[in-house]
């Protein structure tokens, strides 16, 4: 890359004469990659354990009337397969690892707005993530009342233990943990920008990433009192979700989900905003539609906090066509995002290294995901689909597809950035082929067995149901996913056994964080190129085709006044 | 300043045109205060951040140029390491660990937690970093 | 004929293979196409009226899901085979479209709200519940089994061990059941109605069933509802009327549990 001298500004530095190092650096360190990086490495591990009990899983279902593990264990299982997933990788390794480690090197600031915070924040994180795990080791097993903890199941008579108990710790932990990184992530994108980074020039990731945080805030603090509460019912003898003291069941399943639709959001919005980060800069163009883009994400962010109850459809409880409205709605910002990266990819220059690769797979999973999730919308469909396996194979599809597809694809983009070094190019495009088939192998035969009426959660079926090859199907999907993710590890290994130093900015990339050396050097910046676009590395590297150069657009969202006071 | 004000703000008018319509047909009081409180969330931080962009110049990240040094750097300072983070994120653990295993462990976590929030408070007012 | 025949010139077995097989298919759709009968999609056709309904708003989207599919599919398949990167030219750089743009808004929300009307429609007719209905059934979910009684007839069917209960339903009349759970949420649910339910402690939900065909279902409960959640199994026997009032009189004098 060439240096840029072109300095506006230059950031003052505090000085910091000794930091320390090793074990005691990790434990200390307030410096957001650090943070980042050790979200990073360990929402993967929680990743693996979960991915473990997927497998265990996968394996039950085998045979039908199997016994590899007893029902119990079975609810334990997908109990903190989906528990962990959700609350500990899919989350956590999006705001706590990748956004943590790149927005502030996206916006040009040396640090997040509180870092001490930022890594209390991860010892919350980790401690909350014992804690679920602690469950296996009590005597009556962990929670297995599956990760919506549906009242009264969860109750203490239905639900006795420790492991519940636990479960409703964990969660709340790791609940706070996400409340103060959304505050910090917030607070950073809205204070610590560079100059003349303007909220129009930021890049998608780190729109994506302040809505994130918004929906944050409005939903976890929902969860923390409904967890609460729950445990004032199971202790302090309180009947909010029971019948038997005048209490009501179906509040749990509000106070849940509305903080739980949010949270599907929560854990996509981020993935978006990588996707659209690797498309633009794999395809040499810029993102197509920044604006409409920007825009689709507001109205998810709006739309995503009325659409709770169209996971009660069932109940005979809620409004249905209001839900159901909203929630057929909420595919248009999403059909939005998906036809941008297609026209980002359109007459571009597509270079498929495994994180396009990946964001490809990611398109592919998520449109299908999405058009049955639109099917789910419609209450009808779900009173025929609803808890079946259909159901699951949706939201695999989906969550999969972001958290894991476009998730890699963000991880492998970044891997430069982060160590320096290169990734194996042979071995990323094996992980994704391997993993890619194995998803889609595992679950599209789960639509077809939900429609044919297997309810989730079942641990056993008969042989006469019919559900036997296809969930063998499944099963050998599940595997080929398995080992897709030992080729990653095998991956990971090898490159930092053997590095291969990747240079600054081997992607040609886009934005402020290619700016600056591969690890950045503590608090990030030694000098910041200018920025009159939404590519500012880009307009430094190629100034004949930079994007200030265009003429500009009038717009409605960049203030006359503020021009006014510059011009003066 | 301006857009964030917006962004806020058009979460809360959002919702609470959702909150309306909500409210009026289904009639259902309860989640209609958890709308209402979202609606808050949006427009309390969006009247403050609205406040404040009519009363100060705009910022060096709101401006579409920048000239060249002209900026000062007012970002402040950043601290490298501290371990007061970690001991309150033990202490928060094992206070939390009481409401499953018993009161003894708080008895543990509350004494992190306050030197935690001692030490933490004194090393950054001792002109450490911060 | 002609399709062999035309294979038959070219020498080539492959592609013998091919046009026999693109012609049958072709043969098979049209032969489908002929009846009326439309793909279901691997969805069951739903054996209620209500549950028939529904089939067909599924249908419905899954055909409308086919162009929507394709309109991605299409122009990224094409673009990653056609736009792969050669040389180190710059592309041009398109910022936006607004036509486009404007296009991939709107018919969305186009196709939307024709989704939403037919919804609305199948939703109030699944939905319905009849003022005065042939039959009524009271169902109550508990861990781990099912009640089914009919207060006309002072019959009671519940589960015993491994005897699955079994509910009764004549033909072409209108059922009403009334749902209660007696402990935790369950889920009253029939794959061949095209149809669930949840059983919630507190609440009291009513919906009608209208079979149109005589047969023997499986019910399920589909809500997790503990450690036996998959043992949770019911019959449904669908009779017509005569059937139905043979069974009646049957089992009212000596009903389980009554």
């Amino acid at each position: 890359m060439a240096v840029i001298d072109d300095t506006v500004t230059e950031h003052v530095v505090p000085h910091h004469a000794e930091e320390p190092s090793g074990f005691y650096r990790w434990l200390t360190s307030t410096d957001h990659k650090v943070i980042g990086k050790n979200y990073l490495y360990t929402s993967l591990a929680f990743f693996f354990i979960a991915g473990l009990m997927a497998v265990l899983i996968r394996t039950q279902l085998f045979s039908p009337n199997n016994h590899f593990v007893s029902p119990q264990t079975y609810n334990e299982l997908f109990t903190i397969h989906g528990s962990m997933m959700l609350y500990l990788f899919a989350g956590p390794f999006a705001f706590g690892g990748v956004a943590n480690y790149i927005i502030p090197l996206q916006i040009g600031a040396p640090d997040m707005a509180f870092p001490r915070l930022n890594s209390l924040s991860y010892w919350l994180f980790l401690t909350g993530g014992i804690t679920m795990l602690l469950g296996f080791l009590t005597a009556s097993g962990a929670a297995a009342f599956g990760w919506v903890a549906y009242a009264p199941l969860s109750e203490a008579t239905n639900s006795p233990g420790a492991g519940p108990d636990l479960w409703i710790v964990s969660v709340a932990l790791v609940g706070f943990s996400g409340i103060f990184t959304a505050v910090n992530l917030v607070t950073t994108i809205m204070y610590l920008r560079a100059p003349g980074l303007t909220m129009f020039r930021m890049p998608i990731f780190t729109w994506n990433m302040l809505v994130t945080g918004i929906l944050i805030l409005i939903s976890f603090p929902v969860l923390t009192a409904a967890l609460i509460l729950l445990y004032a019912d199971r202790h302090f003898g309180t009947h909010i979700f029971t019948v038997a003291g005048g209490g009501v069941p179906v509040l749990w399943q509000n106070l849940f989900w509305f903080f739980g639709h949010p949270e599907v959001y929560i854990l996509a919005l981020p993935y978006f905003g990588m996707v659209t980060e690797v498309i633009p800069v794999f395809s040499r163009k810029p993102v197509f539609g920044y604006k409409g883009l920007v825009f689709a994400t507001l109205a998810i962010a709006g739309l995503s906090t009325g659409v709770w109850a169209h996971h009660m459809f069932t109940t005979g409880t809620v409004l249905l066509p209001f839900f159901s409205a909203l929630s057929l709605l909420i595919a248009v910002p999403t059909g939005i995002k998906i036809y941008t990266w297609v026209a980002t990819m359109w007459k571009g220059s597509l270079d498929f290294k495994t994180p396009l690769t990946f964001s490809i797979g990611f398109i592919v999973a998520f449109t299908m995901g999405g058009i049955t999730g639109v099917m789910l919308a419609a209450p009808p469909i779900d009173f025929y689909t609803h808890d079946t396996y259909f159901v699951v194979a949706h939201f695999h599809q989906v969550l999969f597809g972001s958290a894991v597809l476009a998730g890699f694809a963000g991880l492998y983009y970044w891997y430069p950035k982060l160590t320096g070094r290169m990734y194996r190019e042979g071995l990323g495009k094996l992980h994704f082929w391997l993993i890619f088939i194995g998803f889609n192998v595992t679950f599209l035969p789960q639509y077809v067995v939900g429609l044919r009426g297997m309810p989730r959660r079942i641990a056993e079926y008969a042989a006469s149901d019919g559900f036997t090859f296809l969930n063998r199907v499944s099963t050998v999907g599940a595997y080929i996913t398995a080992i897709g993710f030992l080729v990653f590890i095998w991956n990971m290994w090898i490159s930092w056994r053997r590095p291969i130093p990747a240079g600054d900015n081997p992607w040609d990339g886009h934005t402020l964080e290619w700016g600056t050396s591969s690890p950045p050097p503590s608090h990030n910046f030694h000098s910041l190129p200018p920025i009159r676009s939404q590519r500012p590395v880009w307009d430094a590297n190629h100034p004949e085709h930079a994007d200030y150069l265009r003429p500009p657009e009038p717009s409605r969202f960049s203030s006359r006044r503020d021009e006014a006071v510059v011009d003066r | 300043m301006k857009t964030e004000f917006r962004v806020y703000t058009g979460i809360g008018i959002f919702i609470l045109v959702m909150l309306l319509v909500y409210f009026f047909w289904s009639g259902d009081g309860g989640n209609s205060i958890l709308l209402f409180a979202t609606v808050g969330l949006g427009l309390l931080p969006g009247a403050y951040l609205g406040w404040w962009s009519r009363r100060m110049e705009p910022r060096p990240e709101d401006r579409e140029v920048v000239e060249p040094g002209g900026v000062a750097d007012q970002l402040g300072a950043f601290p490298t390491h501290s371990i007061w983070p970690f001991v309150l994120g033990v202490g928060v653990f094992l206070t939390a660990l009481a409401f499953v295993f018993g009161i003894w462990t708080a008895v543990v976590g509350l004494s992190f937690c306050f030197s935690a929030a001692l030490w933490g408070t004194l090393s950054s007012r001792r002109g450490g970093l911060i | 004929m002609r399709t062999i025949d035309v294979a038959s010139r070219s020498f080539s077995v492959v592609r013998v293979v091919r046009v026999v097989r693109v012609g049958s298919a072709l043969v098979l759709g049209g032969l489908v196409l002929g009846a009326c009968n439309l793909p279901g999609f691997g969805a069951d056709r739903g054996a209620t009226t209500q549950g028939h309904s529904t089939f067909h708003l599924f249908q419905f989207f899954a055909i409308l899901s086919i162009p929507v599919l394709l309109s991605v599919f299409v122009p990224l398949v094409y673009a990653i085979l056609r736009f792969k990167r050669r040389g180190d030219e710059i592309p041009k750089q398109t910022h936006s479209h607004i036509p486009i743009e404007i296009v991939y808004t709107v018919v969305p929300i186009i196709i939307i709200v024709v989704l939403f009307v037919f919804t609305v429609r199948v939703e109030n007719k699944v939905t319905a519940v009849s003022a005065h209905p042939n039959l009524r059934v009271d169902v109550t979910a508990y861990q781990w089994g099912w009640k089914f009684y009919y207060p006309s007839l002072g019959i009671t069917e519940y589960t015993e061990g491994n005897h699955y209960p079994d509910l009764v339903l004549p033909e072409n009349e209108t059922t009403t059941v009334r749902l209660v759970s007696s402990d935790v949420v369950h889920g009253f649910y029939i794959p061949a109605f095209d149809f669930s339910r949840y059983a919630l402690p507190g609440v009291t939900n009513y919906f009608d069933f209208t079979p149109n065909q005589v047969g023997s279902f499986i019910g399920r409960c589909s809500q997790l509802c503990g450690l036996y959640h998959s043992e949770m199994l019911f019959h449904v026997s669908v009779d017509t009327p005569a059937g139905f009032n043979a069974w009646a009189s049957s089992h009212s004098s000596n009903s389980k549990g009554a």
